[in-house]
């Protein structure tokens, strides 16, 4: 029954300093608050400061900079999705911050906070691991760049050192002729937690074979997994039905998801090996649409 | 009722009287109101499915700073069992009051065990988090097959079966077992040609009204206590409130807030009386609003059940015997709906053998209440599965069949009663005649149809209208509306009376402003608080007639009332009388006799039954089991459709909650009786883009004993969904689902093992 405490600092160096200064452990974060309220609400965590990151401009805009997208990690996704290319140069992370909630949540909702509260069944975040972003982290001794593959290190917890948040998310432009996207499962249509969630990337040559590629699966493992193998049963194929087939296997077999009320075990097996498929199907079909 | 009745007001689709403020915000719901110096009350859930309460400490929670009272179950007075009615049925308020408030045992996980009322809501749930509750955790029971187990954990050490004879003296958890049918069952199979027989089972779900319970009491020191709530039932709460603190009911007035849905699930007590005893001790009012989470683990939900049916038909279609077996979980005390569901489940065929039997069976869950036509859509499910199995093994189509067996005026209805003028075979024809039923399905898709039946309730109503000095008039009824029934109200005043329905200001009043008025429930709002609404107006009419006859000094019978204005008629029209308008009688009221207004308290007889018809269209995805809903058509009988737009919002809300159940709601529970989605992330309901635009027929079978022919429609709806989309799933993949919900974990498990 502490007092909470609200901070809204304008520049980098003064969230810095506010995070810094905070016991270990009582500081959060605070960007559009759709997980960090409602965590709050329900009692999981009891912060004794917020530090809201929106009015401090690296956070964000949306724009191109030496090739690559660079996106604000507090911008919320609706202004995201508006971004000039953002479809056409990576169609699958534009429908993954899409399918976050609904209207109003998109609103608020940011791909910073997508990452930093760490879920397994984030829908961002297979979709930017795909494309090979990187995380713009500021902390006490500065500014540092993690791949986004290797920012989340569990359930809930990530690579953020105390002082340290993450500033923004720098996406590769596209090389040409590669697409990418993402598919995921849930009952319902929206308003939902991935019960398996599937992002593919795939670069093809003039002659339609598979010459890059990546497979990541949300929502099957603590965190967010790359799937090489997939990958391998992609590259250097057209993409056909048994090259697809050989990634949705490998998918199954990468797996390693719990047994819940959102969805059994031999459930998500089967379903990482669908949405692969079928994503992969989509990325090719996106990507040789690029010629 | 054969001649068309040509309708001024009555079918018309004006903007509700409340609209404008509810989609602005200004409306006030239950968590709206405040008083100064009020408190904020706070409850102690069990978090054990069954556990006796060895002791509670409150003391650490008063001692907290700010914390004004605390109450346990020794602050409840023990009052002896009587019943009352709830809604629709009948509670004992003996086991409301150990429902609001545990005694010796929690019962379930949300049971409240204590509760405190603090000068902040923080400090309240601080104080709770200092009660010191002692329990000893009981072995519990969650569904009808563990409850009803040789050696099962018992609940009530008291309960005894009822409806055996004699009546068995041992604990059980059976609290009643029911029996209803006619003919002979064995000589209605024996002269069948096909037997379908099948099993099903459906999990308890919630209502799921987007409004928590709020309640704000207020106890002064004359004794008598204000109660602020969102109910479906402000002299429900009344009663409730006073007998369960052992008041006379003039000690309590309960003024009804807007309410943010209810389906039922707002017919009785949670935490009103609680809300009400704080204030009494602390002396000041106190405010309790319901969680999400307190809402779904410690409202009423409805029933699980387990249902067997077995059908017997010529090869012709008509059926020549249907049985069924039916079991109900209750939740923590007895009165599950298997009664109503036993009595619905074939109420829409004449059949002449029958037997079905039914089990009220006591869970550790919470205990259940009201959901749209209590009882009715797991029965209805598992009757209308069957039926389709039985069409498709007599190679008929499904819409035949049932109009082969359609009940129609005349016909003895299972439940008792011979029907009067009703809409059964109406709606088939209709459903029949849609184009929907000739649409082509694409891949992976299927098609299935499924019918309901509702009796609808009349129940007591009073209402009154008064003629405002300007010629407007004002409408008030004791019925918290849920479904556009202001505006429906004021329809049926603005026929009478032939003013324009904007001039007519229909109020839901305080319990201490009209007369006693049973709940908004059993879709007999329209029906039966209209009947006294237009009882009201004819009244108020009479008395325009005789004012105008006595300004023009002629006979009463020489004043017609037509379109707002007395007219001299039967030579009255002879003189050069001009016809005098609503609003100058109403300006020379005062002159020529006083104000002009009437009331009227009746007991509504005759609710006409309404029975259904839903096509539902559906596509399954083979590799992982999702189910989406394509295409969904809604076809019922309102008798006279008062508004069209609420009509048809009633059949695609109902619509819309059955397919929810269907698909993806349920309780879930752990091994320990802990429920696992208090929440609407977990606890499914259909979003807004899982659905369709659901298509609507609004079929008019006028009802014989209302004026208009009105019948209740807002229940039938939830009544044919589950089967509908069942049997679409069934035609789309070939597997018979029996089991709910058809989530897509449960549906690729099933296809796969094809
Ligand atoms: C109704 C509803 C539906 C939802 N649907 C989806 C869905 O479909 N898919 C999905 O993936 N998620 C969904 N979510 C979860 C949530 O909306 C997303 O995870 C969203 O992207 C979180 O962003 P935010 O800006 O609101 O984060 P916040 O709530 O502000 O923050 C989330 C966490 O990250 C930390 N944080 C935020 N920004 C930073 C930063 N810059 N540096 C360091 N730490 C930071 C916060 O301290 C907090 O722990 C849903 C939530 C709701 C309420």
């Amino acid at each position: 029954m502490e007092s909470m405490h609200y901070e809204s600092p304008a520049t980098v160096a003064e969230a810095v300093r506010l995070l810094s200064d905070a016991p270990p452990g009582s500081a959060r974060v605070l960007a559009g608050g759709t997980d960090l309220l409602v965590q709050m609400r329900i009692g999981r965590i009891d912060p004794a400061l917020i530090v809201d990151v929106k009015r401090i401009p690296e956070t964000r805009g949306v724009a191109v900079r030496d090739g690559a997208l660079v996106i604000g990690a507090s911008l919320e996704t609706m202004t995201l999705r508006r971004a000039p290319d953002l479809e056409k140069n990576f169609p699958g992370l534009a429908e993954a911050a899409a399918l976050i909630g609904s209207d109003q949540i998109q609103g608020r909702a940011s791909l910073g906070g997508n990452l930093c509260n760490a879920s397994p069944a984030a829908d961002t975040v297979p979709a930017l691991i795909v494309l090979g972003a990187q995380a713009e982290i500021a902390g006490p001794e500065g500014t540092r760049r993690v791949p986004v593959a290797e920012f989340v290190t569990g359930p809930g917890s990530t690579v953020l050192g105390r002082g340290e948040f993450l500033v923004s998310l720098h996406v590769p432009l596209p090389a040409p002729r590669s697409a990418d996207a993402y598919l995921r499962l849930i009952p319902r249509t929206e308003m939902d937690i991935a019960v398996v969630g599937s992002a593919v990337s795939v670069t093809l040559d003039a002659g339609g074979t598979c010459t890059a590629a990546r497979v990541v699966l949300g929502a099957v493992a603590p965190t967010a997994i790359e799937v090489p193998e997939a990958a391998a049963a992609l590259i250097g194929s057209t993409l056909d039905d048994a090259a697809l087939g050989r990634a949705g296997q490998a998918a199954t077999a990468a797996c390693n998801p719990i047994n819940d009320m959102r969805g059994t075990v031999e459930y998500r097996r089967k379903v990482a090996a669908v949405l692969t498929r079928r994503a992969a199907a989509k990325a090719a079909e996106r990507a040789a649409g690029r010629n | 009722m054969s001649d068309e009745r040509k309708y001024r007001w009555v079918g018309t689709r004006p903007i509700r009287h409340d609209g404008v403020d509810k989609v602005t915000g200004r409306a006030n719901f239950g968590a709206d109101f405040s008083l100064p110096g009020m408190l904020h009350g706070k409850v102690l859930r069990s978090p054990h499915a069954h556990a006796r309460i060895v002791s509670i400490d409150v003391a650490p929670a008063l001692a907290l700073e700010g914390v004004k009272v605390a109450i346990t179950g020794a602050d409840m007075p023990d009052i002896a069992s009587e019943m009352g009615t709830a809604g629709e049925g009948q509670v004992d308020y003996a086991e409301v009051s150990r429902n609001v408030m545990a005694r010796e045992k929690a019962l379930y996980d949300g049971h409240p065990v204590a509760a405190v009322a603090a000068t902040t809501s923080e400090i309240a749930e601080e104080a709770l988090s200092r009660i010191v509750v002692e329990y000893e955790v009981l072995p519990h029971v969650l569904t009808v097959d563990e409850a009803m187990a040789p050696g099962a954990p018992i609940l009530h050490d008291h309960l005894r079966t009822a409806g055996l004879d004699p009546v068995p003296d041992e604990p059980t958890n059976v609290a009643q077992r029911i029996e209803i049918g006619r003919g002979d069952l064995a000589a209605g199979f024996a002269e069948a040609d096909e037997i379908v027989e099948h099993e099903f089972t459906t999990q308890m779900v919630h209502q799921g009204y987007i409004e928590p319970h709020a309640v704000v009491a207020r106890s002064g020191e004359d004794d008598q206590s204000v109660v602020w709530c969102c109910t479906q039932g402000p002299f429900t709460v009344r009663a409730m409130c006073a007998k369960l603190l052992g008041l006379d009911v003039s000690k309590i007035k309960v003024i009804p807030s807007e309410i943010g849905g209810g389906f039922g699930g707002k017919t009785t007590v949670y935490v009103e009386p609680l809300a009400v005893l704080l204030s009494r001790k602390a002396g000041r009012p106190v405010k309790i609003v319901m969680s999400r989470q307190e809402v779904f683990r410690g409202s009423g939900p409805a029933s699980g059940t387990r249902i067997r049916v077995k059908l017997g038909a010529k090869a012709d279609g008509r059926l020549t015997a249907a049985e069924a077996w039916l079991a109900y979980e209750a939740g923590a005390f007895k009165g599950s709906p298997v009664v109503a569901g036993a009595m619905c489940m074939f109420a829409p065929y004449a059949v002449e053998n029958v037997k079905i039997e039914g089990y009220d069976v006591v869970v550790n869950k919470p205990k259940v209440n009201a959901y749209r036509a209590p009882g009715a859509p797991p029965a209805a499910f598992a009757a209308e599965s069957a039926l389709d199995e039985l069409a498709r093994k007599l190679g008929m189509d499904p819409v035949e069949l049932r109009l082969v067996n359609a009940v129609k005026e005349g016909s003895q209805a299972i439940y008792g009663p011979k029907f009067r003028a009703i809409g059964m075979v109406e709606t088939l024809q209709a459903a029949r005649e849609h184009p929907h039923l000739k649409a082509k399905l694409g891949p992976n898709q299927g098609r299935g149809i499924a019918t309901g039946f509702w009796f609808n309730a009349g129940m007591q109503s009073s209402a009154s209208v008064s003629l405002n000095e300007d010629g407007t008039a004002t409408v008030v009824s004791g019925c918290p509306d849920i479904g556009g029934s202001r505006t429906s109200l004021a329809l049926m005043a603005a026929e009478e009376l032939g003013i324009d329905v904007q001039k007519v200001r229909p109020v839901v009043a305080d319990t201490e402003t009209i007369g006693y008025n049973d709940a908004t429930g059993g879709s007999r709002v329209t029906f039966a608080t209209g009947m006294a609404v237009i009882e009201s107006a004819r009244d108020v009419v009479r008395q325009l007639r005789e004012r105008a006859a006595s300004i023009w000094g002629v006979e009463l019978e020489q004043v017609e009332w037509n379109d707002g204005q007395a007219l001299p008629i039967n030579g009255a029209d002879e003189g050069e009388l001009e016809p005098l308008s609503i609003g100058t009688l109403a300006r020379r009221a005062a002159r020529t006799g006083g104000p002009i207004s009437a009331s009227t308290s009746l007991t509504a007889r005759g609710a006409g039954p309404s029975f259904a018809t839903h096509i539902c269209d559906v596509e399954v995805d083979p590799e992982t089991g999702v189910v989406q809903v394509v295409r969904y058509t809604a076809i019922q009988d309102a008798g006279k459709a008062v508004h069209p737009g609420y009509v048809e919002g009633q059949y695609q809300g109902g619509a819309a909650q059955g397919i929810g159940w269907a698909l993806n709601e349920e309780y879930v529970y752990d091994e320990k009786g802990v429920l696992q989605n208090p929440g609407f992330l977990d606890y499914r309901m259909p979003v807004a883009s899982d659905l369709p635009m659901i298509d609507t027929v609004i079929v008019e079978v006028p009802n014989p004993t209302h004026p208009y022919g009105v019948r209740g429609v807002g229940e039938t709806p939830i009544i044919p969904p589950l089967a509908a989309v069942a049997n679409a799933v069934r035609d789309a993949t070939g597997v018979r689902f029996g089991d709910l919900p058809m989530s897509p974990p449960t549906v690729l498990a099933r296809l796969d093992a094809r």
